[in-house]
Formats: structure tokens, sequence, C-alpha cells
């Protein structure tokens, strides 16, 4: 199995679609040069026509890439989850409202890959996390990879998928390796993962750690640390956060009777809140222990890496949470 | 330009159904036998109208609020369109849209936003694809004078003229954004001014005369169908009614005086068309009214479709969501 680069990822799923479906195309601000590193190579493999540079104008380009995606084309956005805030009247008031408004005759293959810069001294307009906003308005598809395979399986699925979806790629696993299959070992020579199934990293006995995108690392980092401890920690991806796989979390939690969820967005109506909602609702029976959200401080990010270290979910934060549930 | 005579009186036909649509429409609704907003198109007819009649089923358009017009102008279903503000089952959104949110794809009407300014970019997107795959189809986007003060027009005439799109860019100016006046809104004389700025044609055209329309909008489509990109059309013309059935009666006087309604009301874009069909012997009086009476007995047919229709079923509300389903949380 090859061991791939995060961006390389991206960058071989976009590819590989491209090829296989001539609908599908790709647009956004400086893309050709390929700026952030996913778009290598496909303006000389596709040409100028399926490669677009756009002007900065994300209320205009998005809306065309939705326009586009309504008259049989499936487009493929590259932004940053920054700049969807410019443009949100055309992710919420036509792309996800424009099926269900016009009674299911609108169909809208369009994926917006959004970048989230955070932990990186980018300041409070560069390191949204904003997945849990899009996850309170229906009709559009919400995926978070944590690692290169899920990476490029996941958006190899979102273009595929007849429904708007957003994919937050998390900026801090840019650089990361892991192994992607190689396409001549798998079944049907592609990688796909489907939507609404969740991904157990370390399975355990004591307690449940749902983690989202980049906190997916750091949950596995604490459960092996706390390993060596004696405590049994299970990990859990959802990967989709829209569908969300809520059995797999149910039934860990039944298991283990503890659940900490950590995840990069700010705390309050963060992809945890929701988490931890459902399960006080549908497993509180299970619990032994008071469930414990692990998210961003509720501040802006500050700029200095100072402050800004002190903002995210990180494994001595998680290692704590774990540890207050095995309390008492 | 020559206009073939079919074409003449389907353009007719289609202004005398919006006008007898409109005219049910305030009826019904004051009688309290639907909810909602609706925003009556009485006369601008002749601005859709003549506008899509130089469209093809294939081409695409979009809408916004003010939108009984734009559907039946591309020669939409009238019983449809009727259903869906009465929030039934056969309308054309299955009673999930309204007023403001008809849709009819089989003819390319991508649908309507009731945010203005946004469908136009998505009109400029089905104009990309027409790019992008090398088709022949052009998208048409309507929009008032308001809606030209939003960023979306801009990037998105920017965005259309920069790659060229076989987009067109109708502004129906009716001059007041429900209250506010175009003059205290607008910095240039004429929204059509604005077209220099993305380097595409401008044509101011008189929007109560739908011949003007159609020959304005003909030029525009031969345009980007040859790959020329797009072009800005600003039909001006005059709401004769108020903003929304139901809103703003109290405050006609506020901010139009009557004067101005009332010479507006003398260039009734149906009296416009009618007479040039009669003196130049394309039609005659007795041919016109037949059509017009016509439009009124589907309109009634349409009014009764509505009105037999079932409401949906309560399980209705978790249907189209999705083109490929998810559970529900």
């Amino acid at each position: 199995m090859a061991q791939t680069v995060f961006l390389e990822a991206i960058n071989q799923a976009i590819q590989e679609e491209m090829r296989r479906d001539e609908s599908v195309f790709i647009l956004g601000e400086d893309i050709r040069r390929a700026i952030y590193g996913a778009t290598a190579d496909l303006l000389s493999e596709f040409g100028e026509k399926r490669v677009l540079d756009t002007p900065l104008s994300e209320e205009g380009f998005f809306g065309a890439a939705i326009g586009a995606s309504l008259v049989g084309m499936r487009p493929v956005v590259e932004t940053l989850t920054s700049f969807m805030w410019v443009a949100m009247d055309q992710l919420i008031s036509q792309a996800a409202k424009m099926r269900y408004m016009f009674g299911g005759q609108a169909t809208l293959p369009v994926v917006f890959r959004a970048s989230m810069f955070y932990g990186a001294g980018s300041a409070a307009h560069h390191s949204d996390r904003s997945y849990p906003m899009f996850m309170n308005m229906p009709g559009i598809k919400i995926i978070v990879p944590s690692n290169p395979a899920d990476m490029k399986g996941l958006l190899k699925t979102a273009i595929r998928d007849d429904d708007p979806t957003i994919v937050f790629e998390d900026g801090t696993l840019f650089g990361m390796r892991g192994e992607v299959p190689d396409n001549a070992d798998l079944p049907g020579e592609e990688l796909l993962v489907p939507f609404g199934e969740a991904k157990v990293f370390r399975e355990g006995t004591d307690c449940t750690i749902v983690a989202i995108g980049g906190a997916v690392n750091h949950a596995i980092a604490t459960a092996d640390q706390l390993a060596a401890e004696g405590i049994s920690v299970e990990v859990i991806d959802p990967r989709t956060l829209v569908p969300f796989d809520k059995q797999t979390v149910l039934e860990s939690v039944e298991k283990t009777g503890r659940l900490v969820i950590a995840d990069p967005a700010h705390k309050v109506c963060s992809a945890a809140s929701e988490i931890a909602s459902i399960v006080a609702e549908e497993g509180f029976w299970s619990l032994t222990a008071p469930i414990q959200k692990v998210a961003s401080e509720q501040v802006h990010i500050p700029y200095t890496p100072s402050l800004e270290k002190h903002v995210y979910p990180d494994v001595p934060k998680i290692t704590a949470a774990v540890k207050r549930t095995m309390e008492g | 330009m020559e206009i073939d005579r079919d074409t003449l009186l389907l353009m007719l036909r289609r202004m005398w159904m919006i006008r007898n649509f409109e005219l049910k429409v305030m009826e019904v609704h004051s009688a309290g036998e639907f909810a909602g907003a609706a925003h009556p198109y009485i006369g601008e007819e002749a601005v859709a109208v003549g506008a899509c009649a130089a469209l093809e089923d294939t081409d695409y358009i979009t809408g916004n609020h003010r939108s009984h017009g734009h559907p039946i102008a591309k020669g939409g279903r009238v019983d449809k369109a009727m259903a869906e503000l009465y929030g039934r089952v056969d309308g054309y959104c299955k009673g999930k849209g309204g007023s403001m949110h008809l849709a009819d794809y089989s003819i390319g009407i991508l649908g309507e936003s009731g945010i203005l300014g946004s469908s136009v970019p998505v009109a400029v997107g089905a104009a990309l694809a027409a790019h992008i795959r090398g088709d022949k189809f052009v998208s048409m986007a309507f929009f008032g004078d308001g809606a030209s003060n939003q960023g979306a027009l801009h990037e998105s005439m920017n965005l259309a003229s920069v790659w060229k799109l076989p987009v067109i860019f109708l502004c129906e100016n009716n001059q007041y954004a429900v209250t506010t006046s175009y003059a205290d809104t607008v910095a240039v004389d004429h929204v059509s001014d604005r077209a220099s700025a993305y380097n595409m044609p401008g044509m101011l055209v008189d929007g109560q005369d739908a011949v003007a329309m159609y020959e304005a909008t003909s030029a525009a489509v031969a345009r980007a169908r040859a790959g020329e990109g797009p072009t800005l059309i600003e039909g001006l013309t005059y709401r004769f009614e108020e903003h929304s059935l139901g809103l703003g009666r109290v405050a006609r006087g506020a901010y139009r005086d009557e004067a101005e309604i009332a010479e507006w009301r003398k260039r009734d874009p149906l009296d416009i068309l009618e007479n040039t069909l009669i003196s130049q012997g394309i039609a005659t009086r007795e041919e016109c009214d037949a059509i017009n009476a016509e439009t009124v007995d589907e309109v009634e047919k349409a009014t009764d479709f509505a009105r037999n229709s079932p409401f949906p079923e309560p399980e209705d509300l978790f249907e189209d969501m999705w083109a490929n389903p998810i559970p529900l949380p």
C-alpha cells in the first residue's frame, strides 16, 4: 500500500473522477497553478474549460457551479471555509433549498471543497471550522475526512453523489502521510468510501471518543497513551456528519458507558453538541458518567501562537476529559 | 425585424394568460383561498413574454419573487402554477414552493428565487455548462431594478463577460424596489448603463412593447448562441398593482402618486400589442378578444383544477429533500 500525503489524496480523487466522467470540472481561485497543491497537474491534463480560475467572486462562481449542476454538470468548487461566508446566500438559499423547494425537480451534484486553515497563525479571518453551521441547515451533505485514504474515498463518493456536498478539508492534515490502497488492489479497482459509515480506529471498553477531522489523530494518540495506564479507549471517526452514523456511536457507548467528543469547531452548537444530544436522548441508560465535550473555546482565533494553542482540542484536553468520565 | 404571425399571436395569448391569471389570483387571494404573499405582474407582461418568445424550450430561465409571469411566458402550465399557489400536490412543486418558487424543469424553468439577485448566478451557471460542453442553449436571468444593486448581479455580469457565457441579463425595471424609487437607489440613469463596466452590450428597451422586447432579446440570443457572450437588457416598465397582495395598499399614495400610476396605465402592454396587430392587419379586434376570452376560460379551468387537487399528506413533508436519500436525524 502506498504512503500518500493528504493533499495528494485530494488530487488523486479529482483526477480519477475527471478522467472517468467528462461532466466533472473544477473551479476556484488560483487552482490552475495549484496554489494549495490539491489541483496540481489538472490544467495540463484536462484543459482550460474544465479547470477554471475564477475572479474573487464567491457568490458569483458558487452560484455558477450550482447552476451548472442543475443542467447535468458535476462541478467541484475549491474554496476556503472562511470564504464561504461571502457566498452563504448561494449555499443556503440555492444549493441547500432548491431541490425541496421545487418539489424534487432540481438535482444538484455539486461539491464544495472547503479548506479549514487553523492552528497555523492565520488569525480569525482564515481559521474557520464551520461545519456545525451547515449541519443546522437541511439539504447539504457534510464530510470531514481525517486521513488521506478517507479523504480520497469520500471525495470520490461526493463527486458521484447527486446532492450538494461540502467537504471540510482539515488544513492541519494537509501534510499527513497515510496508507492509501492502490486501485489495483481494490474491488472494482477504485477507492470509494460510503457516506454515513463511521470508522472505528481503536477498539476499547472503558470510554468512547468520537472525534472529528483533525481531532481524530489527537484522539488516537490519547487512546494509545491511556492504554499504557490501563484505560481502554475506543476511537470513532464519523467521517460524515450529514448523514451521521449514530448506530456505531450508540453501540460503542452501550459497551463503554462513557463518551468524550473531540471537535475542532467552536463549542456552542458544535458537531459535538449534536452528538452529545443524540446520545443523551437515545443512549442515556448506557451512560455511567456525564458526556464530555472537548471543542474549541468560544473565542475568535487569535493570531499569536501563544494564545492560539489554547483554543483547540488536543491530547492533554482529551486525556483530561476521558479521566473525568472515569472518576467516581 | 420580421416577426411571424404565429409568434405575435402566441405572445398576445401569453400576455393575456398572465393578465387573466393575475386578475384571478387577486380575486381568490382576497377571498382567502390561499395564504402567503403573491406579487402581481400586471403591467409588466410584455417584458417576460417578449423576452421568452425569443427563447426555445431547451433554453433556461431563472426568475424572482414577482414570478407568475416568467413561467407562463416560457410556456408553462397555468393549472400547475395555480395549484402551486393553492399549495396542492398537483402544483409545480407539490405545494412546497408556492407563489415565489415556481419551476418547470421540463421546459428550462430552473426556478425562481425569493431572495433577490440570488438566482442570477444560477443562470450564469447554466450558461457555463453550455460553454464547457459546447451546447447551443442560452440562459436568461430575470431580475428587477432593486436586485440590480445586489453584489450577485455584479459578480455574475463580470464572470459571464470574462468567460463569454451565453447568458442574457434581463432587468425588469419597474422603477420601485417595493416602495423605494429607482432614483433613490441606483447611481446611474439606467441599469443598462452598467453594461459598459462589464464590457457587454447594454440595451434600454420599452418594456411595455412586447415586439421591442422580442427584437432586443432575439439579438442578444443570437449573440449568445454565436459565442459572443452576454448582454444586459433593461425593459423599462411599471407595476400597475401593489408590490404584494395583502401588503402596502395603505402606502400607495406615500410612494407613487396617482397621476404617475394613471399615466403608466395608459401604456398598457396589451393595448400596445393589440393596436400593433390590428393596425398592421395581422389580427382583427375580434381575434384579439377571442384570445383574451380563451385565456379567461383556461385560467378558470386552472383554478378549478387547483381547488380540486388534494393537499399533500403529512408524510410528504419528508419527500424531495435528497436525490440520494439519507436517514432522518
